[in-house]
């Protein structure tokens, strides 16, 4: 990818996110549920649900309200939580990291769970490895990331309790942190009793995101090995004297890589959306569990500035699985 | 060579996750079980600090965790009683028109400064103001005014009549909080470091995950016996349940009845179940089909609650006939309906609708919100279907049920909470019940013309006399359909001396070890 076609994705991102925003914005305030209604108290009269619609800015049309948004939008405003009273960028900027955090340790882990059964399921095609991956992958596709979030708290929460199943660090372990990401700072402070303490609380919840992601990722990193496999640079390879086990690790695995990095880049757009169900079962303080009860309170500049973060991560992400794409694939990178 | 290395990368693989494993798995710094500390796996998490102000001021499930920061004017007992809390004393004069309120001499704000008369009357003040966004302001708050004081003495002008005015101080959004910090950190200033004069001070507060709080040294009731109290937000049930059964939590609560059942009988943990001040109920619109009479009293006859609490709830709710609990000011045990489905067929019959030619109508009920809400209403269709009514079941958000009650365009029937932790008939019957309310749903004139001239009456007995006669008349005309009063099933470890309260409170300072 060139800096030139860099530069045209970003300015194509802008009307995307427009288009977010204006559907962000019309769709909550067409959907059920009236953030004033869940506030008046049995004595309220209507003389108070006046007065809280005009604290709120609810009293105006939809078309005004919208312009005034989009006014705070554009000088970097996203407006006052209703539930939490708080300013939404901070919200946001507070618990952005936290996600971000879990997600990249998810991916970490999907990463090294792809490459490893990938590689070991091509090295054993058609032996007893292979079949106990792609039973194990077939299984864990099955199933859903907060279902397997519920199946680790009963196993390392109930049954065998060694494992964290809530919050991000031990509440006994003192941390003054500068920055939100904890695990990072940590590590890089070289404080290994919090780092440990973080790492454990995170494993769990990062462990249920990766594994659809891990599940559909092997499968396709071994096809595409296994396509590999048959072109003419791997019997030469073979033909040269190289083991099977280089051959498929230094011949076929780079050039299987770029189908299977298109696709696990699709699906950690899914990955990043789970965290939403993950965080909150996990008591896990990060934008997913946070847009949960912005939700419920119907908390509508919250969920507006969520909904804005992750089109954002998204385009973002996008953004750099096409970069990465062009990386693995020369022919790309002058297009 | 090859095979060698292989199998050298394989135990340095099998070293690597052993080390890893024993690292990672060893005990770290545990409060849960440390006798100095409690250790509560919380359903709901704290978005807002502000007890007196915005959604999370009204937000019943929320009061615990206020009550253990805040002081409120006026505390209450386990049983809904009332007590001293800021004010000692409190009253009306002879023909109600004005009020006298006692400050409690020494008691203090978290920083040690003395709290005085005028800290409570600006907290009054602040309360009444519209502008503060108190959802009550205008009814409650307003209804008293030009505070004099006088010492540690409060007098004040009542402006429009309210019975309840003192009960609200131990209700929703009746909380106390310094004005000299507020007005020196501000709104998001106090958001981020509440202070009060309760229990409890906050220590620690992470935002979605868990509060931790320390015990208040100046608080007038004495240091509490727990020092270090952590609520944790754990709004998932299952993830509740793992807390407490695994030991990272001493108490946990909201749980389903069967878990219930299951943990209370397990070595280390101990349950209580108590009935609180939170009503099932139906609420009946005035919409077809239920502007006839027959076809009301006949939804009514048809519901057997003894089955629906037994079988449904294993046992765990009171069947109720009013919407006043046992607990409140205005029960009165006398009022029953029947179950009688028979009466109902009767009722049904005499309107031209039979179990095969029924009459139809939507009941909306949450799914999920509510323990077995759905279920309950599943049931009760079922019930209604024998006699000769066909409901068709609509789910929903709790938060459209809000906004269609607000617009009163709720279905003919629709299954609700009602919470009243004061138990004043105003609070329960009277603003569920009286038209004008916004949260009323049905809205006749016969009933408002009884209901009307009891907000206004300041003879306490005639005052309470009349709510039961309301309540009466509801339950002869079938107006709404009270089911059951709701059971909070609590598991906490063995030793820890719980008090459960009926208002719903999970107080760490009136427990300990």
């Amino acid at each position: 990818m060139t800096a030139a076609s860099l530069l045209r994705r970003l300015l194509l991102s802008v009307p995307t996110l427009f288009g977010v925003l204006i559907i962000n914005f019309v769709l909550l305030r067409v959907v059920p549920g009236d953030p004033i209604a869940m506030m008046i108290g049995p004595g309220a009269t209507p003389e108070d649900i006046q007065n809280l619609r005009q604290i709120y800015g609810l009293d105006k049309s939809i078309y005004q309200q919208f312009l005034l948004y989009l006014g705070d939008f554009l000088s970097g405003d996203l407006g006052t939580s209703i539930s939490m009273r708080q300013d939404v960028v901070e919200l946001i900027v507070g618990r952005l990291p936290v996600t971000l955090e879990l997600a990249l340790v998810a991916i970490a882990i999907s990463l090294v769970g792809i490459v490893g059964l990938g590689i070991t399921a091509s090295i054993w095609k058609g032996r007893w490895p292979e079949v106990l991956i792609d039973v194990f992958s077939g299984f864990v596709q099955a199933v859903p990331d907060f279902l397997w979030a519920l199946l680790f708290i009963l196993i390392f929460g109930v049954l065998w309790a060694s494992m964290p199943i809530f919050g991000r660090m031990d509440l006994a372990v003192e941390f003054d942190p500068l920055t939100q990401f904890y695990l990072f700072e940590s590590l890089f402070r070289g404080d290994l009793v919090v780092f440990r303490s973080i790492l454990m609380h995170i494993l769990l919840p990062a462990l249920s995101l990766a594994l659809p992601l891990i599940a559909i990722g092997a499968r396709l990193l071994k096809s595409s090995i296994n396509e590999s496999m048959a072109q003419d640079y791997v019997q030469l390879a073979r033909v040269k004297g190289f083991s099977h086990f280089r051959i498929v690790v230094s011949q076929a695995f780079p050039n299987a890589l770029i189908p299977t990095v298109t696709l696990t880049g699709v699906q950690m757009t899914f990955l990043i959306g789970g965290t939403v169900l993950v965080e909150r079962i996990f008591g896990y303080p990060g934008l997913g569990n946070m847009a949960i009860d912005a939700v419920i309170n119907r908390d509508l500049p919250l969920i507006q500035g969520i909904v804005l973060t992750f089109a954002v991560m998204f385009i973002v992400l996008n953004i750099l699985i096409d970069m990465t794409y062009a990386f693995l694939n020369p022919r790309l990178r002058h297009d | 060579m090859e095979i060698i290395a292989t199998k050298g990368l394989k135990k340095c693989l099998v070293a690597t996750v052993a080390v890893a494993a024993t690292y990672l798995t060893a005990p770290s710094g545990v409060i849960a079980g440390d006798k100095d500390s409690l250790t509560i796996a919380y359903h709901v998490s704290v978005p807002a600090w502000d007890p007196t102000t915005g959604l999370s001021s009204v937000n019943p499930q929320l009061q615990s965790i206020y009550k253990s920061v805040f002081d409120q004017y006026i505390d209450q007992n386990p049983d809904l009683s009332f007590k001293p809390g800021l004010l000692t004393d409190w009253g009306w004069n002879e023909d109600r028109t004005k009020v006298h309120m006692t400050v409690r001499s020494g008691a203090k704000w978290q920083d040690g400064k003395t709290i005085t008369a005028q800290d409570v009357v600006w907290n009054l003040n602040r309360a009444s103001d519209p502008a503060s966004g108190n959802p009550v302001a205008g009814f409650i708050w307003a209804s008293v005014g030009d505070f004099e004081v006088n010492g540690n003495k409060i007098t004040g002008t009542v402006k429009s009549y309210t019975a309840d005015y003192f009960k609200w101080m131990a209700f929703l959004t009746g909380y106390l909080i310094p004005p000299h910090y507020y007005e020196e950190v501000g709104k998001e200033g106090f958001e981020k470091k509440p202070m009060g004069s309760g229990p409890y001070m906050v220590d620690k507060f992470e935002r979605g995950s868990y509060v931790r709080l320390k015990a208040n040294p100046y608080y007038w009731g004495g240091k509490p016996a727990i020092e270090n109290v952590v609520f944790k937000f754990v709004t998932n049930p299952a993830s509740r349940i793992a807390e407490i059964e695994s030991g990272s939590s001493d108490l946990t609560l909201n749980i389903p009845f069967e878990e219930y059942d299951r943990l209370k009988d397990k070595s280390g943990l101990a349950g209580v179940t108590t009935p609180v001040s939170d009503i099932a109920m139906i609420f009946f619109n005035d919409v077809e089909p239920f502007l006839d009479a027959n076809v009301r009293k006949a939804a009514v006859h048809a519901v057997d609650r003894n089955a629906l609490v037994d079988r449904l709830l294993k046992g765990y709710g009171v069947p109720l006939h009013t919407l006043e609990a046992p607990e409140y000011t205005a029960y009165d045990p006398s009022i029953k309906v029947a179950y009688d489905p028979e009466l109902a067929k009767k009722l049904l019959a005499k309107s031209g609708f039979s179990p095969s030619n029924p009459v139809e109508l939507t009941i909306q009920t949450t799914r999920g919100y509510l323990p077995k809400d759905y279920e309950i209403i599943q049931a009760i269709v079922g019930m209604w279907r024998k006699v000769g009514i066909e409901a068709k079941i609509d789910v929903y958000e709790v938060a459209k049920h809000y906004e269609l009650r607000a617009q009163d365009t709720l279905a003919p029937a629709a299954f609700y909470n009602w919470g009243n932790s004061v138990g004043d008939p105003q609070d329960s019957t009277g603003h569920a019940m009286f038209g004008p309310s916004p949260h009323s749903v049905w809205d006749t004139d016969d009933l408002d013309g009884m209901i009307g001239p009891l907000w206004g009456e300041r003879d306490e007995s005639r005052r309470i006399a009349g709510w039961k006669k309301v309540s009466r008349y509801i339950a002869d005309n079938a107006y709404v359909l009270p089911l059951y009063q709701q059971v909070q099933p609590v598991i906490h470890r063995s030793g820890l001396a719980f008090t459960p309260y009926v208002s719903n409170f999970i107080l760490p300072h009136t427990m300990g070890w």
